[in-house]
């Protein structure tokens, strides 16, 4: 009965939808036993309403922050992104790719060449009407010789692509990827008008549900409701206004005191007292995001399955996440496939704790003498140095040592990763498996941190990137992940939650855990109760 | 009066070429520092074309004399340049900045310093007495905690507990002018809590000096009340170096309060230099450090100026 309690919370919190909750009650067979009244009162509180000011205090802000969808560095210009633009593909809470300025799309049955219907009369703020030209200029965008985008590792697939008229847009891949559309679905491949550059980047021209009027990178953004938004049922406030807080006690006083209505980023050592805050409601939510510790495979002795799988087997993940995490968060399972992921092996044994057997594979490589340099710095993420100082402790008593490195925070990413032989590191996730495997994991990606390189794994890789049969992607994911899992020389200790705080005067549906700030579309999806 | 202004022409010819130092400076610090902004802003995301891409758009390919030179030749022509993160004139970026800065830091200064010169004088006048204790103990405690504990007390007790003032001094341009006032209330006690104690101990030293001297002696023998010889005859030469500390405090209300801005969410300069340091974007850091160097230059100068105006002996040299 504990897991009804817990449903008719979320439920009352409007945590999940009244959908949500009765399948999942019933899942249960307990429908009998709720409240019909529980049903009734918060049923109200599901239709949308129209108006008022939305304030999002937000972390990440830089003054050196820019508009151009090419270098979207921080969660505050990701979440203006999409309060001013649209994708041609969005991605939904359950994972799906749905139709967003595309209404429709269609592949070749080897998932090669993919023509996408465009909507027709979507006008940008600036009054011209979007065409098949605006949406192959802004995917240009991110390639080619010039092209500085942080998307272009993932566009490289594109061969070529061309409009049929003014409403079809047809590309042309290299190889087959029944995924193709959630690529379009990144924060990054918005749409903006042909011929966009320099400083017009910063006015925000889009087809999104609020207009920008004035945005002051690491300062303020302020936009206003669209009143032209072609999108039915979103965008319910009539002004957005997005402050950069990077301090978390100014977030949280903020909230508390009503100058903003939500917070990402809540602080975990004090998360429990901001749950009993009157009018505050705070929500953890599992996404793709996880933490890794990449072990370079060129270098001796990572080179040796038995190190990785002694290291892997030294880490007690269970209180890594208690003690790192609070508890919001999952232990991971060496490989970066999240739960939410369509294709998650949820039977994949879960790999725990153990000491003696981490000792064993040590001694069989004959490593035991050896002393592993661990670098780590706060700027892979939060708390890093603190964990890896933590996996030293459970590394000794299997008789391991670890040397925690200690690496300064400025260019980390440029310096550290990648570059030492065994780091800390961070990923957002991404909401296929294939994204994941084939910008991290798969031979020759430029961010195959590890540089592992499996044939195994990397034929799986391809025929599954090319499989439109669902039961047969799932095999093959799966064995994908036990690859990885046994074989990768990544550990990949847990995955975080995104623990956030809101006004309970707010309302929204089911909360997605694509990315931070539901999906980062809170501006789109939430309304004022 | 011709020394005075023949010094000010002097310094105003140094000070530009200490400006000119600073800003060798700033670039070879920035340029000391491991990585570029193309590395900084993709970060993870970076691959090695795109970083190269990056680069030659901004000319960071270019050697770093070079860069420099044209920077400064832009600057002789009145140029400041344009951000390398998003391309913003440099002007537009640190225009209105500045003027929230130097707001904050006027609000500041216009309660600290009388009130750190009367409690100075109320001290001096009741040297050694409780009150004069009660005072340096109050005023060295708030000095002594970090900037962002005194705020942080600040903010639980008037924005948290009492809810009279706001914990986010978040000022945009669509507030009116007491709206901005009422907004910093927080960040300005704040920052007069930190900087009173200098001032006031100084104005305390200065006058207590000057009572040993014949001159106060003569003042009391002739009857004069305690409180006229203190205000009139012993602060009046006390002047020369509270102006000094006055002038080092002020500077530091405008360069020294990025703590303050992160804690209180102010749109400063300071955070706009913070960022574009950790980002490379050396116009911005340029443009922010010879605006904090010239503050500096200037109130230097103006309080020797004004210690030489307020003192007889520096006004009419023999």
């Amino acid at each position: 009965m504990s897991k009804i309690k817990e449903l008719e919370q979320l439920f009352t919190k409007g945590k999940i939808t009244r959908r949500d909750f009765i399948t999942r009650v019933s899942a249960l067979g307990f429908m009998a036993a709720v409240s019909p009244a529980l049903l009734s009162s918060t049923a109200k509180a599901a239709t949308p309403k129209k108006g008022g000011r939305f304030i999002i205090g937000i972390t990440g802000g830089s003054t050196t922050d820019s508009m151009d969808p090419a270098t979207l560095t921080s969660n505050m210009n990701q979440n203006v992104n999409w309060q001013i633009r649209n994708n041609l593909v969005e991605i939904d809470h359950n994972f799906n790719a749905i139709p967003e300025l595309a209404e429709s799309w269609d592949s070749t049955p080897d998932a090669k060449v993919w023509t996408f219907k465009l909507r027709k009369g979507i006008e940008f703020h600036n009054g011209k009407t979007m065409t098949a030209e605006d949406v192959i200029f802004s995917i240009n965008h991110h390639l080619g010789e010039k092209s500085k985008s942080a998307a272009k590792a993932y566009l490289k697939s594109i061969k070529a692509i061309k409009a049929d008229g003014k409403h079809e847009v047809i590309f042309e891949l290299s190889g087959g990827s029944a995924d193709f559309p959630f690529i379009l679905g990144d924060y990054h491949l918005t749409i903006c008008p042909a011929g966009t550059e320099g400083l017009e980047w910063e006015k925000g021209i889009g087809t999104g549900g609020y207009i920008l009027e004035s945005w002051e990178p690491g300062v303020r953004s302020f936009s206003k409701r669209n009143p032209n938004y072609w999108k039915e049922g979103r965008a319910h406030f009539d002004e957005i206004e997005t402050l950069s807080i990077v301090d978390t006690n100014a977030r949280t006083n903020a909230l508390k005191t009503g100058r903003i209505n939500y917070m990402d980023r809540v602080e975990l050592k004090t998360v429990h007292l901001m749950k009993r805050m009157p009018g505050v409601n705070v929500s953890a939510i599992t996404g793709t995001a996880h933490y890794t510790i990449p072990m370079r495979l060129d270098q001796k002795p990572y080179n040796d399955n038995n190190v990785r799988m002694a290291l892997k087997l030294a880490v007690n993940r269970e209180q890594l996440v208690k003690q790192m995490l609070r508890g919001y968060g999952e232990p991971g399972n060496d490989h970066p496939i999240a739960p939410v992921n369509k294709y998650y092996a949820k039977d994949l044994e879960q790999r725990k704790y153990d000491p003696e057997k981490a000792k064993f594979y040590m001694k069989k490589a004959g490593m035991l003498d050896h002393t592993f340099n661990l670098h780590a710095a706060d700027a892979a993420f939060a708390g890093a140095v603190d964990a890896a100082v933590l996996m030293k402790e459970q590394a000794k008593k299997a008789g391991i040592n670890i040397n925690v490195v200690r690496e300064p925070d400025d260019g980390y990413w440029s310096n550290v990763w990648m570059k030492k032989e065994w780091c800390m590191c961070y990923w957002g996730g991404r909401p296929t498996e294939d994204m994941m495997f084939s910008v991290a994991y798969s031979d020759g990606a430029p961010w195959n941190d590890t540089l592992w390189k499996n044939d195994r794994f990397n034929k799986l890789l391809i025929s599954a990137r090319a499989e439109l049969d669902k039961d047969k992607r799932r095999k093959l994911y799966w064995e994908m992940q036990e690859i990885c899992r046994n074989d990768s020389g990544t550990i990949v200790p847990m995955f975080n939650q995104m623990v956030e705080a809101s006004s309970d005067k707010l309302a929204h549906g089911p909360i997605s855990g694509h990315m931070a700030l539901d999906g980062m579309r809170t501006p789109e999806r939430w309304w004022f109760a | 009066m011709d020394s005075v202004f023949g010094l000010v022409v002097k310094r105003i010819g140094m000070g530009i070429l200490t400006l000119f130092a600073i800003s060798i400076i700033f670039f070879m610090g920035v340029e000391a520092l491991p990585g570029d902004l193309a590395e900084e802003i993709l970060g993870q995301n970076a691959l090695p074309e795109t970083v190269a891409a990056f680069r030659k758009e901004l000319k960071l390919d270019l050697p770093p004399h070079e860069r420099y030179f044209s920077w400064l030749g832009d600057l002789m022509k009145g140029d400041l340049g344009k951000s390398l993160a998003n391309g913003r004139p440099v002007v537009d970026l640190v225009g209105w900045r500045f003027a929230n800065t130097m707001f904050l830091a006027i609000s500041a200064a216009v309660i600290a310093v009388p009130v750190a010169i009367l409690l100075g004088i109320i001290a001096a006048l009741y040297r050694n007495s409780l009150f004069d204790r009660a005072i340096s103990i109050a005023t060295l405690s708030t000095i002594s905690f970090p900037e962002f504990f005194v705020a942080y007390i600040l903010i639980a007790l008037l924005s948290v507990q009492l809810i009279i003032f706001p914990s986010i001094s978040n000022i945009n341009d669509q507030m009116s002018f007491w709206q901005k006032i009422y907004a910093i209330v927080l960040p300005c006690l704040t920052l007069t809590l930190v900087v009173v104690a200098h001032m006031m101990r100084q104005t305390r030293a200065a006058i207590i000096n000057i009572l040993a001297s014949p001159f106060i002696e003569m003042a009391r023998l002739k009857g004069i009340h305690r409180t006229r010889v203190i205000v009139m005859h012993a602060f009046l030469n006390a002047l020369s170096p509270v102006i000094n500390v006055i002038a080092l405090n002020l500077a530091y209300l405008v360069v020294g309060v990025v703590i303050v801005e992160v804690v209180f969410v102010y749109p400063g300069l300071g955070q706009l230099m913070v960022d574009s340091v950790s980002k490379r974007d050396i116009p911005v850091v340029q443009a922010c450090g010879l605006i904090f160097a010239a503050v500096y230059i200037g109130l230097n100068l103006t309080a020797d100026v004004l210690s030489i105006i307020s003192n007889p002996r520096l006004r009419n040299p023999r």
